[in-house]
């Protein structure tokens, strides 16, 4: 019944039928070879775009450093109890059977940017024509003194998804009344800039629900943050005196924190609590720094027409590991940026046309049940930046219908991007 | 569970065309009968699943017509006969051949939309599981003694604006298609390509005129959503015009 498009038959029928209509030069072996490192919100996108509209004429590898993904979007409402874990979590299996790529399951260790050769923790090596560069953060453990991989197993970061974020709901749920929730908010930049404070409006939300009579106090090293009107406008409405919010100049700077104690000390007092959930400041992850192209910030610049690296043209780096101008890093950017870099890398290698760049981000977060706020722009290059060209916010006192579906549209984009992602 | 058996095996035969007229005469018949699962569906749970329809269709009191036709007393009704909407070639062709829709049939459709009337133009994909169907199904029934609108042509609360006469002059132009799959890969985030709906209406499939309008109310408020309004903020109509031209020629899959 179902009929093939021309690309589905193209893919379904491989190398075999797509050489047949591919120029001499790119016949069989000779075909340009695309490596990904990453498999998350920009490197999925990115290998499934390339693969997808090449039709076969690039040999597609993707490289992640596990079997599947759990998305860190979603996964406060994982911890709110709105998801389980199942459904955050996707394989790449549909990117492997249905698009052809192919997927390395390893640790990239480095980059011969001469040779083109991407080193993995195993000792093999993988020779590209481009390299898509999309390892997401890492953590300064160090920024918070105190702070440590270990310490985290203790005090959860949960700010990269799977074990970290399974522990943090353990912990939620082992809340007792008159115990007390610490966050440590992380510095500028980061990923997700409303996530720690929908991660309070649902830790909030369990506890409400269970009646457990307990406080979250949020210690921030920044003086105001994303959508904060909205949250605190939540948090009064649905969690009143539940949760305190401290920027600077009111505990006065963060000294250090003591995960055995369960303390946070700051100039002001020292808090305890009996979950810590310390989230510290970020770099682009390892690799890109392995690969020299990360400047003094720790991240990536780009080219804001193409998302190439400035450090080398064979070279794009896109999410959370870019400097991407206005745009927050966010899954959702991560994804707009793979399709810009995707064309480009098609431009590069199959003389394929290329458009200009656009990109557009929007972060939904949900405050309580049915009650999800949204911030969104779209961004263009300008003067060598990736700039805003339109924004909006969702308001205060907004009603509950509107709240309601904007909580139901976040549902579909979850859907949807994930689908955008891994097929 | 008889009759739904009957149903499943109909539905086989159902594009052979010498059998319509007949499995259609016998559905028709089947649909005045009680039917083993109708009943068995909870309301309640199907208006929540009607969530994927009502971008397309409307029900209940003073419902009109929209990109699909309203959906009031849709159980017994004869196949693309609401007045005033232009309904697919196919659709018409079964009404020829006598199909009249029953909680069988029906049933059936939302399964596979595309397999059991080729050719229509509803862009979904179909309801995989039997209890989602049974759900929304008794929601349609339930919801079957309120009155339409006298007049359910779709009353356009745009006809004369601009909006529409800037959908003229976008129609009047060719798109490209390829700088449309371009432009639509931001609209794919959210919209999948597959025409899944989870939450967020299927762009896929729909007729260029409806698209291009639906962005320009966007665009003129007429429509409100934050999200929308934002993609369309910077569109030209170039852009529309590559964009409905990529979008009305894909099939949801
Ligand atoms: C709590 C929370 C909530 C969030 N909510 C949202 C939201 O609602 N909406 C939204 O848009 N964004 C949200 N985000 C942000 C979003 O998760 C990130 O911005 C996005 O995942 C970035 O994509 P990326 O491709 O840069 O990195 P990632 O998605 O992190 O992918 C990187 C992948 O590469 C792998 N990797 C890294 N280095 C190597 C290597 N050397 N070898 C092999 N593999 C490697 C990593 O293990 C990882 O699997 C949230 C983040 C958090 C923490």
């Amino acid at each position: 019944m179902t009929k093939l498009t021309r690309r589905q038959f193209a893919l379904v029928m491989g190398a075999g039928t797509a050489t047949l209509a591919m120029p001499t030069y790119l016949r069989a072996q000779d075909k340009p070879r695309v490596v990904v490192i990453g498999g998350g919100a920009g490197g999925a996108t990115a290998a499934r775009y390339i693969a997808k509209d090449s039709e076969g004429a690039i040999d597609v590898t993707l490289i992640d450093s596990a079997d599947n993904f759990t998305t860190c979007f979603f996964s406060n409402l994982y911890l709110g109890g709105y998801r389980d874990f199942a459904s955050i979590t996707h394989s790449y299996e549909t990117l492997e059977s249905n698009y052809g790529i192919k997927k390395v399951t390893g640790w990239a260790v480095g980059v011969d940017r001469d040779a083109r050769m991407v080193s993995m923790a195993d000792g093999s090596k993988i020779p590209y024509d481009r390299l898509v560069v999309s390892p997401g953060i890492d953590l300064v453990w160090d920024s918070v003194p105190g702070y440590s991989e270990e310490a985290a197993e203790i005090a959860p970061h949960a700010w990269k998804a799977g074990p970290q974020t399974q522990l943090l709901k353990a912990k939620l749920d082992a809340i007792e009344n008159g115990q007390q929730i610490v966050m440590v908010a992380p510095p500028n930049p980061y990923r997700c800039p409303p996530g720690p404070y929908e991660r309070v409006s649902m830790m909030a939300h369990v506890l409400k629900s269970k009646g457990v009579d307990a406080k979250i106090i949020i210690i921030d090293p920044k003086d105001k943050f994303s959508k904060q009107g909205l949250f605190q406008e939540g948090w009064q409405k649905h969690y009143t005196g539940m949760v305190e919010w401290y920027g600077p100049d009111v505990h006065g700077g963060i000294k250090g924190i003591d995960v055995n104690a369960g303390t946070v000390e700051t100039d002001l007092d020292t808090f305890k609590g009996a979950l810590l959930n310390v989230i510290p400041a970020q770099r682009a992850g390892r690799i890109a720094q392995e690969a020299g192209l990360t400047n003094d910030s720790g991240f990536c610049p780009i080219d804001a027409g193409s998302m190439r690296s400035t450090a080398d043209e064979n070279i794009f780096v896109i999410g959370d590991a870019s400097i991407a101008g206005a745009m927050p890093k966010s899954g959702f950017s991560a994804n707009s940026q793979a399709k810009v870099a995707a064309m480009n890398v098609r431009g590069d290698l199959l003389k394929s046309k290329v458009f200009p760049a656009k990109y557009s981000n929007t972060c939904w977060s949900l405050i309580e049940t049915d009650d999800g706020v949204k911030v969104g722009a779209q961004y263009a290059p300008a003067e060598g930046k990736i700039a805003a060209t339109t924004t909006f916010i969702s308001q205060t006192g907004e009603d509950a219908a509107l709240r309601k579906a904007t909580y139901e549209e976040s549902v579909g984009w979850y859907a949807g991007i994930t689908a955008d992602m891994f097929g | 569970m008889r009759e739904w058996d009957t149903c499943k095996a109909i539905r086989g035969i159902w594009h052979v065309p010498a059998a319509r007229a007949l499995v259609a005469a016998i559905l028709a018949v089947m649909s005045s009968g009680s039917s083993s699962f109708a009943g068995s569906g909870d309301p309640a749970a199907g208006e929540k699943l009607y969530g994927n329809c009502k971008t397309c269709h409307e029900i209940g009191e003073g419902a009109h017509n929209k990109v699909g036709p309203h959906l009031d007393g849709i159980i017994g009704r004869k196949a693309a006969s609401i007045e005033g909407f232009r309904y697919s070639g196919a659709m018409e062709k079964a009404a020829t051949e006598g199909l009249v829709w029953s909680v069988e049939n029906l049933d059936a459709y939302l399964q596979k939309p595309r397999e059991f009337i080729p050719g229509n133009r509803m862009s979904f994909r179909g309801m995989s599981k039997e209890k989602d169907r049974a759900d929304l199904i008794a929601w349609l029934q339930s919801m079957a003694r309120a009155a339409p609108a006298a007049d359910p042509a779709r009353i356009e609360p745009d006809t004369h604006g601009p909006a529409r006469e800037f959908t003229d002059i976008v129609l009047a132009m060719e798109g490209d298609r390829d700088y449309g799959e371009y432009l639509g890969s931001e609209c794919v985030t959210c919209h999948q390509i597959t025409g899944q709906v989870e939450g967020i209406p299927s762009i896929v499939g729909v007729p260029r005129d409806y698209f291009i309008r639906s962005l320009f109310e966007y665009k003129t408020n007429v429509r409100r959503n934050e999200v929308m309004k934002l993609r369309v903020a910077n569109l030209g109509n170039e852009e529309i015009a590559a964009l409905a031209e990529y979008f009305s020629s894909l099939e949801p899959q």
